[in-house]
């Protein structure tokens, strides 16, 4: 005769093992839980312990205000931190070019004009090109838009801000397209509806009525897009070049905060030497970068978001 | 009050109605000329690698000569560190999932977990590679072997995985855990035996979508140190190795124009073993999509 649910759990009520398991399990599962805080923690540490070596060995000062970045010259390294970051910010810029007006009028497209069958084939392609490894985008700056770049303006040279920065713009595209379109797919058709009533158009329906809605929506996409280039390191140590430079010039070689990482980590740079800290202090320049901008994306999307 | 004038607005309509056509040809565009990125850069590669691709390519080692060049070690190594990463990052990322989902209590402790976990999201791939560098190569002395480079990643797509298996598990609905409480399970056998279960093609699909990103990143390997140039096969997790991307980087870089066919060659390896990938994903996706 089989027992009755009564007895099973009765007999199980009397295992000592299960319960243990019942409470042992939380503990274990908040342990795994708390290893991405240890990770955010270990960044950190890390990035403020050996930046701090570093600034025992160049003044914090020449370091943020300093405008020559030499660190391998035999005679005096200099560590000024500006060529750096305005090569990064270069880059950026130019990606930002490209991808604003592309990914927010596809966007736009996605979520005001196209059928549904579009949207089905169109969104899927767009994961596509935000899987892509930026190694393979960094091979293709080199190898295909510089050389077309240069067939059209014979000034840039082969290493240059501009190619990096419209491959950049590419790969950003899909995550301002998709975080875009995400917004105004939120604001409620009722609204729309009420425009197209009035006597509306489509596209003042798009421009006057969805875009100002998920505005705060929109920005932050652009904003964590700007996070993403500042940080992205492929395809400008494949195509940007190795030389810091603290100008406005954007046909020559250049050099960014991740390439120059990059760089140092393939030379081997000995350990201890003021080099291999300098990557630190230049990993922890990034950090704040691009914590600054995932933190004004999060306030922008939620300071001004509208609530229907 | 002012009544509509019938004819001003008879006038602008023309005008309104051409705006209107004229911006939906060019929002069109503007995705289109997305697409035609996509569409140029794949058939660059093709045309560009097809030719050297052969057996040959995929069972040698890499080489000076660039008609010898081969891609085994880093296929192989890249095999490797997928050992390590998938375990290390799914019981990871699931555990915490688990626990945010099931187990956290609305505290500030839980607030400050899921909000580190956004921000760890965000953080640029070469920023993981050093903590690998300081945490794993140096101060448990790993050095640059598979495990170190292995854990690193996991950290870095730690927090997709996350993401995708709090969603995973937040779909399953409410009724199948209350009917397994109602028949007198625990929490931890309704977590196992119900929840997991329903919640597995989501944590899958999300799982393998953030391995294929582990398998292309770059960055963080050549921070810890990961060399390019190998003659020989890991042996264990604690051997030194190279990856797809990193050989692929190191002929990209090098100035013969061989060797760019080579590093075309290169990415298709890679683009395949991505594909792969996400095949498997859409068909794990679409098999068991359970609608409850």
């Amino acid at each position: 005769m089989r027992p009755s649910v009564q007895d099973m759990i009765a007999q199980s009520k009397g295992k000592k093992n299960k319960q243990m398991i019942e409470k042992i399990i939380p503990i274990i599962l908040f342990l795994i839980a708390s290893v991405s805080v240890l990770t955010s923690i270990g960044i950190v540490m890390t990035l403020i312990v050996e930046t701090v070596t570093f600034f025992t060995r160049v003044p914090f000062l020449d370091f943020i205000f300093g405008t020559t970045w030499l660190p391998f010259s035999n005679k005096e390294a200099q560590f000024g931190i500006l060529p750096l970051i305005v090569g990064t910010l270069k880059v950026t810029l130019i990606a930002v070019i490209v991808a604003v007006p592309i990914g927010i009028s596809a966007a736009i497209y996605l979520s005001e004009y196209a059928s549904e069958n579009i949207r089905r084939v169109v969104k899927p392609i767009l994961e596509v090109l935000a899987g892509v490894p930026t190694i393979v985008y960094g091979f293709f700056a080199l190898t295909f838009v510089t050389p077309v770049l240069q067939a059209m303006f014979p000034e840039i040279k082969i290493f240059n801000a501009i190619s990096p920065g419209i491959v950049v713009g590419i790969m950003i595209i899909p995550m301002i397209a998709s975080l875009s379109e995400d917004a105004m797919s939120s604001v409620p058709k009722s609204i729309r509806e009420g425009a197209l009533a009035m006597g509306s158009t489509k596209f003042e329906v798009a421009w006057k009525i969805t875009v100002p809605a998920a505005l705060s929506g929109i920005i932050a996409s652009v904003v964590l897009a700007v996070s993403r280039a500042i940080g992205e390191t492929m395809i400008v140590s494949l195509a940007a070049g190795s030389t810091p430079r603290f100008d406005g010039d954007f046909t020559g070689s250049i050099q960014t905060m991740t390439a120059y990482i990059v760089q140092v980590s393939k030379g081997d740079a000995g350990y201890g030497t003021t080099i291999y800290y300098s990557i630190y202090a230049v990993g922890f320049t990034l950090f704040v970068f691009t914590m600054a901008m995932n933190i004004l994306a999060g306030y922008v999307s939620k300071r001004f978001r509208e609530e229907y | 009050m002012r009544y509509i004038e019938q004819q001003t607005v008879v006038k602008r309509m023309d005008g309104r109605l051409i705006i209107n056509a004229v911006f939906k040809y060019l929002f069109m565009a503007a995705t289109l000329l997305a697409l035609l990125a996509l569409v140029i850069l794949l058939y660059r590669i093709v045309t560009q690698g097809a030719g050297h691709l052969s057996i040959d390519f995929l069972m040698n080692f890499a080489s000076r000569f660039p008609e010898q060049a081969g891609i085994k070690a880093a296929l192989v190594g890249s095999l490797w560190l997928m050992m390590v990463v998938a375990p290390t990052s799914i019981i990871l990322g699931v555990g915490s999932a688990i626990y945010l989902e099931e187990y956290a209590r609305q505290n500030r402790i839980t607030t400050f977990i899921r909000m580190n976990i956004s921000n760890l999201a965000g953080v640029p791939s070469v920023v993981f590679g050093l903590l690998g560098l300081t945490i794993f190569v140096r101060a448990l002395s790993l050095g640059n072997s598979v495990l170190a480079a292995g854990f690193t990643m996991s950290l870095l797509i730690l927090p997709v995985i996350v993401v995708a298996s709090q969603e995973a598990i937040r779909s399953v609905p409410g009724e199948l855990r209350d009917a397994s409480y109602g028949m007198g399970a625990t929490k931890w056998q309704t977590i196992v035996k119900i929840i997991l279960p329903a919640a597995i093609p989501g944590v899958l699909t999300g799982s393998i979508l953030a391995l294929s990103r582990a398998i292309g990143e770059t960055a963080p390997l050549i921070v810890i140190g990961i060399p390019v140039i190998i003659q020989f096969l890991p042996a264990g997790v604690m051997d030194t190795f190279t990856a797809l991307p990193m050989q692929i980087y190191d002929w990209s870089s090098r100035p013969q124009q061989e060797f760019q066919t080579v590093a075309a060659a290169g990415i298709i390896v890679l683009m395949a073993v991505l594909l792969f990938m996400n095949s498997i994903a859409v068909i794990i996706r679409n098999k068991f999509d359970k609608r409850y």
